[in-house]
This record gives structure tokens, C-alpha cells and sequence, in this order.
């Protein structure tokens, strides 16, 4: 183990083999770790998905029992939110984020180590706890009171592995934050920093403030579970519903964990193959922190129909409609990015163009689902499935292939298959639309969410989701194939393939960046 | 240069670790705070006395009033022993709830009133009720427990059926569960 020990700026004394993977202390190697691990938690989480949808296919019971299919709702969302998406965006940072500021490594190497290695035994928890006795959990995503009080052993597991994941994501922030203020090259002030570094300075904020608080949701259903207490126990004096409150001021702030480095990349993109700097840096900037703090004041719109008065879901709504604005803000500057820039349409473009679009349409339902009156009839309908889908699928994942098509010359030296780049973006979006735009339907006809049944009304739309969904998922083995033949087969890439491209990884550093990239800063002007 | 920038980093990472403690903590005050807020605004008082100022009896309207209960675990039975009366607002009004444990253990209970419709909460205005305060309730033992009310005469007109339900739960880690104690 005399590895562990090694010089933090080692020269090359790293083990080969598995070895160098367990103790290294290099950002890129890192950050690949985070990238295969969110790519495999995302098939895990997607089997699920498929799972759910198999058993939608047509009405009645078929395929498994309705406990089951609770638990693939619960997992399914779980994993995808802390198993695929945020650690797919952690990786995005750890490798970006020293190669766009100039700095040679994060901050804390070790800690960077350990951040990730605590994902697989979470992972495993998460789920292990299909195998625990009395299944998974099955209360949904959200972990309500008082169904997480009542159900067997597989939540324990789940509360054990949300602590070790949220540790993970303190650690990760901290590492962030500290690289980003005090690493930056010489000559970076704030205001030059790429957008991708400072929206991911604002979400490690963001981490910091509310991962410790869902820690501490959960850690209360812990103790109401095996300790005796009632926090959530109405005759010990608990309110079920201080759950939903507490778990929804972390929720919501999660929805723009999840988002904002979406954004962060999208405006990377755009630009590169618009060959125009980024329209309006700076209100991008304020904008972004802006939805932030609001993140902060909106979290009860999830919990309209709690039976809360009038004047506090005037409030929320209004709060919430707020938010648009700074999205709005966004959505006009990247389009004004695009005006007028002289276009190429490779895979990166084109998924950034296609999260434009379907961003935007799921920021509509979601200002849609904001109304109160509304929102009451669609709570928990296929509508408010559609919705999130539309923003984390479309959104923060369609974002995160633009990135890794965008960096991956960079990251491994070699080109993509364009031909099957395209591919896999035209099977992503059509298949992702017929998944999913008919949930809208679905919801407004009234189909609940998270019920292995439905009534014949249902079966048509039904089926097409199904099949989206199978479309989608195929689609996404086909995206490791991609991946795989370019890691293989790549043609060379050049130091700077996209012509529009101009940050550090680009302009100083070769492709493949080299293993200790930055050791002296480079000089920004 | 590289000590100085170990030494910045170091407590930068300081200041996050005592932000993200601070947070966890705040996680907890959102219980005392929630509270006091409910408290405050008066949101979900339920198992509280009502103070009642308007006692005049409305003769016009007749509502009725269905009991109903529930009783969560199974160690116990809890019924109305009447399931439904017809009263004018701003009557006085006494039910008699009986509680009754089969069970051979004595078990420590909370029972929580609900409404139907919900805002009903708002006007029925409870002066005594058994879920004031915890039950504890020996192996075998029958109990009668009442509930004394009194219908706000601010009712909406609408309103002709109103269901209060009484649920009763375990309170459990609480209180001694020791059998014939």
C-alpha cells in the first residue's frame, strides 16, 4: 500500500493495472472513473426504467408484482438522479475544471480519490437493497414519511447508501470550490472563467448547502425507524408532512444541482460551433446564480395539495413563476449565440440543440404545472413525469453527451465516427419524444404515476411510450458502441478539432491531454 | 508558493466543512421551526382546545355529523358508539368514542382527529377530546372516551356532511409497554 503514501505530484510512480485505479490521485483518472460509473449506473438505472415500462405496456398485472414495480419506481429514480447524472456532471468537472482554469490537479487529490471510491459501495447498498428481506424501497424517489417508516430492511440500506453518496458530493464540492477560487491561472479573473466552471462553482455551492440537509431527512427517518423517535409520527407529536418539507428544501435546489452544469456545458457548445463568443457572458453568470438563490424560496410547489393556505401557494407560485426569467434569460442567449454564427451541425451541436429545444418545451410544463389550480387537477399524474423527464433526460442528459462528443478528442485522443455520433443523436430525440411526449397526454387524462395498472382509456398512448422507451434504451447501447469504436478504432484528433473551440484544454494542451497537464500555469491575458 | 497555496486551500476547506456542518444542522432546526410557524400561524392544530367565541345557535340549518375511526396496528379497536347525528351549529355536542384492547400487552396511543370535508377542520371547534392527550390502555381493557364540540355557525352554506374520523396511533419507544403493569 506504500502507493497511498506516494508523492501527490508523483512523477509516474503509479502502480499499473487495477492498482493504479484504486490509489490514484489524478484528476483525469478520476474523472473517467466518475464517467464509466455514471454510464453503468445509468444502464442499471435504465433496465429499471425499462422494467416500469414493459409492465405499462398494456393494462392489468403481467410481468411482476406491484410491490416490485414500487421499488423499481423508487430505484429507478435514485439511481438515475445520484447514481448517473450527478456523477456524470462530477466527472465533467474533475476533468475540465483544472484543464480550463490552467490549474495542474484539483485541490485535494486524496479527497478526490476518496470521493469517488465512496460511489461503488453506496451503489452497491442502493442496489443490494432489491435482495434485502422484504424487497427494496418502495416509497418513491421522494423517500415520503410515513411509508419509509413502516417498510422492511432494504431502507436502511437506501438511507445508508443516500449518507454515502451525499458524502461523496460534500467532499467533491469542497474539492470544487476550493480548485475553482484559489487554483485559476494567473491572469483568470472570476469574470474570464469559462461558464462551465462558474456554474459548476455555483452548484458545489448549492451541494454544500443541501446535500447536509437530505442527510439529515434521512437520518430522521433512521431514528423514527429504529430509535424512537417521531419526527414524522403523528402520536409522538411528528407531522408526515415536515418530511415533504424537509426533503423539498433539499429537492429543489437538486432539480438545479442537476441542471446547472447542463447549462454549463450547453455554453461551452454553442459557442465552439457557432464560432461566436458566448452572447451576454455576464448576465449568463447573473442569471445563473440568480436561479440558485430561488431555488432556494420555491421548494412547497412540490407539495400544493398538503392542504397549505392560499396565501402560501400565492406565494410559491408566483416564486416559481420567477424563476423563468433568469431561464429565460438563458434560453435568449444562447439563441442569440447562435444568431448570425456561422453553423456546423456536428454531434456535440446537435445535441446541444436538441437540449435547447426540449429544455425549453419541459420549462413550459413545468411553469404550466407552477398554476396551483392546474397543478391540483395534474399532481402526480403522468404530466408531472413528462415534465421532469423532459428536463432531466432531455435536458441534463442530451447536455452530458454534447459534452462528452465535445471533449472527447480531448480526453482520449482519437475522433468519434461522426456518421455514428449522428446516429445516435437522431435515435436519442425521436426515440426520447415518442417515450415521452405522450405522458403529457396521459397525465392530462388523468393516469396517476408510480401504478403498475391503468384503465383501457390509457392503453394506446401507453404503448407508444413503451416502445419510445425500449427505442431509447437500445439507442443508448448503441452510444457505448460509438464510444467504444472511438476509443478502438479513433482516427487521431488533432490539439483543437472544433475550430470554434478557444478555452485552455484547447489552445495549451495537446489531445490527449497529457497525463500532468498545467504543471507550470499558463499565462491568461 | 506551493506551501502558501496548501495553506490557503486548507482553510478554504475549513470554511466548507463548518458551512456544510452548519447546514445539517439547519436540517434539524427546520423541525423546531416548522413547528413554531404551525404554531404561529395556526396551521394544523388539531389535537389542541379551540377557544369559542360564537355561541349563538343557528335554528336555520341542520348538518350532519358521521363519526367514523380508524386504528392503525391492529393492537386495538376504537369505534363511535354513535355513528351519526344531526345538529344545529354552534350546538354543544358530546360523543362517547369506546376504546378497547385485545391484545395481551397495555400499549401507549395518540389518536389524530381528521375531516372530511378537510377544511372543515376550521370549524369544528373541539372543547374536550380524548386526543388532547396519549392513552395508555391495559391488555384487555375497555375505555369510553368523549369528545365535546361545537360547530362554528360560520359554516359555508354548502356544507350539510361533515365526517370526523379519529385515527389511533402507536406510540411506540414511549411510555411502558410492560404487560399488567
Amino acid at each position: 500500500m506504500e502507493a497511498a503514501h506516494a508523492h501527490d505530484d508523483s512523477h509516474d510512480h503509479a502502480p499499473s493495472g487495477l492498482m493504479r485505479y484504486v490509489t490514484t490521485t489524478n484528476h483525469k483518472d478520476i474523472g473517467t472513473m466518475y464517467l464509466w460509473f455514471s454510464f453503468t449506473m445509468f444502464l442499471v438505472g435504465g433496465v429499471m426504467a425499462l422494467t416500469i415500462r414493459a409492465e405499462l405496456f398494456q393494462p392489468g398485472l403481467q410481468l411482476v408484482r406491484p410491490e416490485f414495480f414500487n421499488t423499481m419506481t423508487t430505484l429507478h429514480g435514485l439511481v438515475m438522479v445520484f447514481g448517473a447524472i450527478m456523477p456524470a456532471f462530477v466527472g465533467f468537472a474533475n476533468w475540465q475544471i483544472p484543464l480550463m482554469i490552467g490549474a495542474p490537479d484539483m485541490a485535494f487529490p486524496r479527497m478526490n480519490n476518496w470521493s469517488f471510491w465512496l460511489l461503488p459501495p453506496a451503489a452497491i447498498l442502493l442496489v443490494g437493497s432489491l435482495f434485502a428481506p422484504g424487497g427494496g424501497p418502495g416509497a418513491g424517489w421522494t423517500l415520503y414519511a410515513p411509508l419509509t417508516v413502516q417498510q422492511g430492511m432494504g431502507m436502511d440500506l437506501t438511507i445508508f447508501a443516500i449518507h454515502i453518496l451525499g458524502m461523496s458530493s460534500i467532499m467533491g464540492s469542497i474539492n470544487i470550490v476550493t480548485t475553482i477560487l484559489n487554483m485559476r491561472a494567473p491572469g483568470m479573473t472570476l469574470m474570464k472563467m469559462p461558464l462551465f466552471v462558474w456554474t459548476w462553482l455555483i452548484t458545489a455551492y448549492l451541494l454544500i448547502a443541501v446535500m447536509p440537509v437530505l442527510a439529515g431527512a434521512v437520518t430522521m427517518t433512521l431514528t423514527d425507524r429504529h430509535f424512537g423517535t417521531h419526527f414524522f409520527n403523528p402520536a409522538g407529536g411528528g407531522d408526515p408532512v415536515m418530511f415533504q418539507h424537509i426533503f423539498w428544501f433539499f429537492g429543489h435546489p437538486e432539480v438545479y444541482i442537476i441542471a446547472i452544469p447542463a447549462f454549463g456545458v450547453v455554453s461551452q457548445v454553442l459557442p465552439a460551433f457557432s464560432r461566436k463568443p458566448l452572447f451576454g457572458y455576464p448576465s449568463m453568470v447573473y442569471a445563473t446564480a440568480s436561479i440558485a438563490i430561488l431555488s432556494f424560496l420555491v421548494w412547497a410547489h412540490h407539495m400544493y395539495t398538503v392542504g397549505m393556505p392560499v396565501e402560501a401557494q400565492l406565494y410559491y407560485m408566483f416564486a416559481t413563476m420567477l424563476i423563468a426569467v433568469p431561464t429565460g434569460v438563458k434560453v435568449f442567449n444562447w439563441v442569440a449565440t447562435m444568431w448570425k454564427g456561422s453553423l456546423t451541425f456536428e454531434t456535440p451541436m446537435l445535441f446541444a440543440i436538441g437540449f435547447l429545444f426540449l429544455f425549453t418545451l419541459g420549462g413550459f410544463t413545468g411553469l404550466v404545472l407552477s398554476v396551483v389550480p392546474v397543478d391540483v387537477q395534474l399532481h402526480d399524474t403522468y404530466y408531472v413525469v413528462a415534465h421532469f423527464h423532459y428536463v432531466m433526460v432531455a435536458g441534463a442528459l442530451f447536455s452530458a453527451f454534447a459534452g462528452v462528443y465535445f471533449w472527447l478528442p480531448k480526453w482520449i485522443g482519437k475522433m468519434y465516427d461522426e456518421k455514428l455520433g449522428k446516429i445516435h443523436f437522431w435515435l436519442s430525440i425521436v426515440f426520447f419524444n415518442v417515450a415521452f411526449f405522450p405522458q403529457h397526454f396521459l397525465g392530462l387524462a388523468g393516469m396517476p404515476r408510480r401504478i403498475p395498472d391503468y384503465s383501457l382509456q390509457f392503453v394506446d398512448f401507453n404503448m407508444i411510450s413503451s416502445i419510445g422507451a425500449f427505442g431509447f434504451g437500445l439507442s443508448q447501447v448503441f452510444f457505448l458502441y460509438v464510444l467504444l469504436k472511438a476509443i478502438k478504432y479513433g482516427e487521431k484528433a488533432p490539439q483543437r478539432p472544433w475550430e470554434g473551440a478557444d478555452t485552455l484544454e484547447w489552445t495549451h494542451l495537446p489531445s490527449p491531454a497529457p497525463y500532468h497537464s498545467f504543471e507550470k500555469a499558463p499565462q491568461v491575458k | 508558493m506551493i506551501e502558501d497555496q496548501r495553506n490557503a486551500n486548507q482553510r478554504m476547506m475549513r470554511k466548507l466543512v463548518v458551512m456544510a456542518f452548519m447546514m445539517f444542522g439547519f436540517g434539524y432546526l427546520l423541525v423546531p421551526l416548522y413547528e413554531k410557524i404551525c404554531d404561529v400561524t395556526g396551521l394544523n392544530q388539531v389535537v389542541k382546545a379551540d377557544e369559542v367565541s360564537n355561541t349563538q345557535i343557528d335554528d336555520t340549518r341542520l348538518i350532519n355529523v358521521e363519526f367514523d375511526s380508524n386504528s392503525r396496528g391492529g393492537r386495538w379497536e376504537l369505534r363511535a358508539l354513535e355513528s351519526k347525528k344531526t345538529v344545529h351549529p354552534g350546538e354543544l355536542i358530546e360523543v362517547m368514542y369506546e376504546l378497547h384492547n385485545p391484545s395481551d400487552i397495555s400499549v401507549l396511543g395518540q389518536a389524530i382527529p381528521s375531516y372530511g370535508p378537510a377544511f372543515a377542520s376550521r370549524y369544528i371547534k373541539k372543547l374536550d377530546c380524548f386526543c388532547f392527550t396519549q392513552q395508555e390502555i391495559r391488555a384487555g381493557e375497555t375505555r369510553q372516551l368523549p369528545v365535546v364540540f361545537v360547530i362554528d355557525p360560520e359554516v359555508p352554506s354548502e356544507v350539510h356532511t361533515i365526517t370526523l374520523s379519529f385515527t389511533m396511533f402507536e406510540v411506540e419507544g414511549r411510555g411502558a409497554i410492560n404487560d399488567g403493569s
